[in-house]
């Protein structure tokens, strides 16, 4: 009896764990609901009527060339790096080079440094080559910093294609590329999938580099974002409202890749 | 993956068969060299030339009087109190919010762990924090939640009857980037370590049960040594990812009041200050200290990717 009481005990911390959690998302969609004036009363009015002016709002002043640009350096990124991690990791597991793994941890030690310090280089190049707030050179950065990530963990999945079905495959007469795209495609294409997202979310959030190398013609949604930084009076619908529609992709992505979303985030090392 | 069954293992396990000579070996690789190169190209070059550039005296507001510095930028970034109390900073700030995600997430991977109504719900609820992006989050804690007029934590104040209406920021700057970045990197490591606790063999568990152990006991001489690894994991990872933050401390105090970390200071001392050869030093400065912490990392993760190959 005592420990149904433990365990009922338990769940409730849980519950409150998770609503405590939540509350900040929570009051972020609520205030992007409301008024601009009840967004800014101190006591909170949580029953204030509801409105979508912050929406109309974040919409009307200019903010569709951002959510543009972040979504084709994102979409961009990620279709360039499935197509250079896929081959890669090909070549990591299913038919291995030699010394793959050295290979393998040679991707990821350019994970591990920081962005920061190559951060000037690359702004002189694009200085140089005319390529300032250019978003095509945006997506190139990112590209190379989501590949890592790419390979490691195409290659976790790739690797779980039974070497025993390829060489039936083969055996029975089957061409390379119908290996490919009967055999190895199906089994690792929940793979691919949860790869994209996870490049899209990392892309989609990156700020320093947007920061730095583009400006008014390709910033992105979180240098959008960023004018808001010592915003004054009477925004905070509009700023919620904003933080809402530049996240909702995020949070989409993310629920989407949630079983996988972990084995992304530590780059293949747990399952 | 770090803990697989048998039958998971035997299907990971690939011995690389030997690669034969001349077109064989060459077929084998071409899939791999455009990843590579591109990858080389893009972020191995630039570390080279920020290295070249560290050793130049170069302020782009002054562009005749750039060339050979010697050891000078780093003689000024090592003496530069500034620059001194951003690594300060840096330390702090990823050493607070690793060590406190990671005992927060550890208790939330316990909590759902265990069976309860609406399990499912509870790990969406927690996982939210995470997938919100980083500077819109940032933006919402400074001003939705921190600010001192309209701000949630002084309306509750205010609701509950205080009469205390701190400028949260203000009084306690870095606490307040720290607790924003806690609340997003806490899922995280509740995930890696939930991740971990499901990979616990059930057996010896029940085996010490049944002898009487009891949970404190479990806790501490089965689940914590499995779990070790896992917390590295999320201590490196998480060290490897707060440690390059930028969006909290440019969108919460922009720098100011003594929260200026390495990442936002470079970026200050390039971006505003136009100092490339001492950005360039700051840089190369960073990036041994991210080496050493990338070494204990590696290891860490070839021990897991080595008991996946075994």
């Amino acid at each position: 009896m005592t420990a149904k009481w433990v365990g009922r005990g338990w769940g409730v911390l849980a519950w409150l764990a998770g609503v405590v959690f939540f509350a900040p998302v929570a009051w972020m969609f609520l205030t992007s609901l409301h008024s601009e004036t009840d967004a800014a009363t101190n006591p909170p009015s949580i029953a204030a009527p509801l409105t979508l002016d912050g929406y109309a709002e974040f919409f009307d002043s200019g903010a569709w060339p951002p959510l543009i640009n972040s979504f084709s350096a994102s979409i961009g990124s990620t279709i360039i790096v499935l197509l250079l991690a896929i081959p890669a990791a090909y070549a990591l597991s299913i038919k291995p080079v030699e010394k793959w793994t050295d290979v393998l941890f040679f991707f990821l030690s350019t994970k591990m440094m920081p962005v920061v310090a190559a951060l000037l280089p690359i702004y002189l190049i694009a200085q140089f080559s005319g390529m300032l707030d250019n978003i095509s050179f945006l997506t190139l950065l990112y590209c190379s910093m989501n590949l890592p990530i790419a390979v490691w963990l195409m290659r976790s999945f790739l690797s779980e294609v039974p070497k025993e079905i390829l060489e039936a495959a083969s055996i029975d007469g089957a061409g390379l590329l119908t290996i490919l795209r009967r055999v190895v495609a199906p089994i690792a294409m929940p793979g691919i999938a949860a790869t994209a997202l996870i490049c899209f979310i990392f892309s989609w959030n990156e700020l320093l580099f947007a920061r730095v190398l583009t400006g008014v013609v390709a910033g992105t949604a979180p240098v959008y974002l960023t004018g808001f930084v010592t915003s004054q009076g009477l925004f905070l619908a509009k700023v919620c409202a904003a933080a809402v529609v530049v996240s909702l992709p995020v949070l989409i992505a993310g629920f989407a890749a949630q079983d996988k979303l972990v084995q992304g985030l530590s780059l293949g090392a747990v399952k | 993956m770090a803990v697989l069954t048998r039958e998971e293992r035997s299907v990971v396990d690939r011995p690389p068969p030997v690669p034969r000579k001349g077109y064989s070996k060459w077929a084998r690789r071409a899939p791999l060299l455009p990843a590579l190169i591109f990858l080389i190209i893009v972020t191995q070059l630039p570390f080279v030339a920020t290295l070249v550039i560290s050793f130049m005296k170069w302020n782009s507001l002054d562009p005749a009087n750039r060339g050979f510095a010697g050891f000078d930028n780093y003689v000024n970034v090592f003496t530069d109190p500034d620059l001194r109390s951003s690594v300060v900073n840096t330390v702090v700030l990823t050493a607070s919010v690793v060590i406190i995600s990671l005992v927060l997430g550890l208790g939330l991977a316990l909590l759902l762990d265990k069976k309860f109504a609406g399990r499912g719900f509870v790990r969406t609820m927690l996982i939210a924090p995470f997938l919100v992006v980083p500077v819109a989050a940032a933006l919402i804690w400074k001003h939705v939640l921190y600010n001192p007029e309209y701000g949630l934590f002084n309306g509750i104040l205010n609701w509950l009857g205080f009469d205390a209406q701190p400028d949260w920021i203000s009084t306690m700057p870095m606490s307040a980037v720290v607790l924003s970045l806690v609340w997003q990197w806490t899922p995280f490591m509740m995930l890696i370590l939930l991740a971990g606790l499901q990979s616990k063999p059930v057996e010896p568990v029940e085996a010490a049960t049944i002898d009487g152990a009891s949970s404190f006991q479990v806790f501490r001489y089965l689940t914590f040594p499995h779990l070790r690894q896992y917390l590295e994991l999320g201590g490196l990872l998480g060290s490897i990812y707060v440690v390059q933050n930028f969006d909290a401390v440019f969108t919460i105090t922009s720098g100011g009041l003594g929260t200026a970390n390495l990442p936002y200071m470079i970026y200050q001392t390039f971006y505003q200050a136009h100092e490339y050869g001492e950005a360039s030093a700051a840089g190369v400065i960073v990036v041994a200290g991210s080496m050493v912490i990338a070494t204990f990392a590696l290891r860490v993760v070839s021990s897991l990717f080595k008991e996946e190959k075994r």
